[in-house]
């Protein structure tokens, strides 16, 4: 969302004279800009300067001691593991359905957007709860595959990795087709019509003319699910459970449970920066696309 | 052409099966919520109401959802107020940094909840800020700025102003064209923008986590507890009832705004 919206066109009164003095306008952003700066920018910069910062001077010595442990190692493999997992199944299964939806008309579009928004607009707890669910030992995953007989025992997910994989890639793949659709729709069709005429295979066609124009949605939509993905809390805790630990899972517990802020915060600024270089990267590239379009 | 027959027959098989997993949580859910047994097995072996009925009986859920609710209708009306008040400055504002204005107010969407969460919660302690409605309160305008900024924006830059110098033209008074000719306009991305920033309040759970206390618990969280002390059906129940609730409101809002509109990133 962050991406497209600051690709979205902010200049439609570039061309005309304004009708107020500049410094007036000014004042409007004022209130929100000041309130998400002392509410929101400056505790996140005092939470960096705080985890550098100890009474005796500056000192990275928590840092040092969080990654001179080879379990933070794993934590951050974990984290780092599960995001990417996760925004390949939603790219691998969102990409077909963006272009699916562009393209649907009457009523397979309406259940298509229906199928988004929907589960999108209900609470993370209520889809986390339902996959526990599903994923039982007798849930309807096991109940299909040993019915299909693909597998003579029940096989199990909760708990395990590929459970808490499935489970984060339904809940955020409207993230990841969203951005793809608003892009899809609007590529003429008779772009790839030309394309053919002029000679060009289907896979020329689907690489250099398709590919490409889709691009800005396919980088807002891994912006958006990585990141969403590494800093996910509640889904981990109610598919995987206490024993598998992630960058945002330790971040909570240590302030929740442990009382052991100066890991919580060690963690949450580790997870910041992770954060904060997916946004940039992903907006560079998309600044890169646009100028090449 | 018959490799692109292929493709679209291939793409709309994906999309099909996309459409039963996004929809297989819900469907689960409801069904579940009318088993008779204490289990979580599907399909239930025997119908009955008995979830709801125990549902009403937890005495922690209603205080819970109605702080959800006061919380997220008083952060989504403030963001209203200052997300559209911003937006209108990016957009017909001509001063520099106005791109990084829009970037910076949509930022939290991006950010780790959690992050956000604890760097708020030592925020609070050195200000002294202790109340746990007031923290909340503070804390869900950051969530639902971005929502209402976005969708503001995007509907403000794609507004024709030249329709209010016709207007009063044709004899119309400052503020009476803002009203008959910018706001119906206007209207579907302030509703679009509200509704995706209520719900995203109504369903906060990283941030929100901090600022409780035995008293003051949101929704999220009340039936996060509910899971890890006693899972039943019953949670199933409320679940349903919370998915009854989100088709209503998204029912007017297609009747308002259109479903493509809402799918409009």
């Amino acid at each position: 969302m962050g991406v497209t919206a600051a690709a979205a066109p902010v200049g439609a009164a570039r061309t005309r004279k304004p009708r107020r003095p500049v410094d007036l306008l000014v004042l409007l952003a004022l209130p929100a800009v000041g309130y998400l700066g002392f509410f929101f920018a400056l505790p996140l910069v005092a939470l960096l300067a705080k985890s550098v910062w100890t009474s005796a001077g500056p000192s990275i010595e928590s840092y040092a001691r969080f990654f001179g442990d080879p379990f933070s190692w794993q934590v951050v493999g974990n984290t780092l593991k599960i995001a990417t997992l996760v925004t390949l199944v939603t790219l691998v299964l969102g990409y077909p359905t963006a272009f699916a939806m562009a393209r649907a008309r009457g009523i397979f579009q309406i259940l298509l957007l229906v199928a988004m928004i929907l589960p999108l607009s209900i609470g993370v707890v209520v889809k986390a709860f339902s996959w526990q669910i599903v994923l039982r030992r007798d849930g309807v995953v096991n109940q299909l595959l040993v019915w299909s007989g693909l597998t003579d025992e029940p096989v199990r997910f909760l708990f395990t990795e590929t459970g808490l994989v499935l489970g984060a890639a339904n809940i955020f793949l409207p993230f990841m087709v969203l951005p793809i659709y608003s892009v899809a729709k609007m590529i003429d069709p008779r772009l790839t019509e030309a394309a053919a005429t002029l000679g060009a295979g289907p896979m020329y066609r689907f690489f250099r003319v398709i590919l490409p124009l889709s691009m800005p949605g396919v980088v807002a939509g891994i912006a958006f699910v990585f990141s969403m993905a590494i800093s996910m809390y509640v889904i981990p805790t109610l598919l995987i459970g206490d024993r598998y630990q992630t960058l945002a899972t330790i971040t909570g517990r240590s302030f929740l449970f442990l009382r052991n802020e100066q890991l919580g915060a060690t963690t949450a600024v580790i997870l910041l920066v992770i954060a904060v270089a997916v946004v940039l990267g992903s907006a560079r590239l998309a600044r890169g696309l646009r100028r090449t379009a | 052409m018959i490799t692109e027959r292929l493709f679209n027959v291939l793409t709309a098989t994906v999309a099909a099966l996309v459409v039963v997993f996004l929809l297989t949580p819900i469907v689960v859910t409801i069904l579940v919520s009318f088993t008779s047994s204490t289990v979580f097995t599907l399909p239930p072996a025997e119908w009955s109401t008995r979830w709801y009925a125990r549902m009403t009986t937890r005495p922690e859920l209603w205080p819970s959802l109605m702080l959800s609710v006061e919380i997220a209708l008083i952060s989504t009306a403030i963001s209203l107020v200052l997300g559209t008040l911003c937006a209108i400055a990016v957009v017909r504002g001509r001063f520099p940094g106005r791109e990084a204005i829009q970037t910076f107010v949509v930022s939290p969407l991006m950010m780790p909840g959690l992050v956000i969460g604890v760097a708020m919660l030592q925020l609070f302690r050195e200000v002294g800020l202790r109340d746990a409605y007031a923290s909340l309160l503070v804390a869900h305008v950051v969530i639902t700025m971005p929502y209402v900024m976005r969708t503001v924006t995007a509907s403000l830059s794609l507004f024709d102003f030249s329709l209010i110098d016709a207007a009063r033209t044709l004899g119309c008074s400052y503020p009476k064209a803002l009203l008959k000719v910018m706001a119906p306009v206007l209207a579907p991305g302030f509703l679009t923008g509200a509704l995706f920033a209520f719900l995203a309040s109504m369903d906060n759970y990283p941030i929100s986590i901090f600022f409780t206390d035995a008293w003051t618990k949101t929704l999220p969280i009340q039936m996060l507890q509910f899971l890890e002390e006693q899972p039943d059906p019953s949670i199933a129940a409320m679940s349903s009832c919370l998915i009854l609730l989100t088709v209503a409101v998204l029912f007017v809002g297609d009747r308002l705004v259109g479903l493509r509109r809402l799918a409009d990133f």
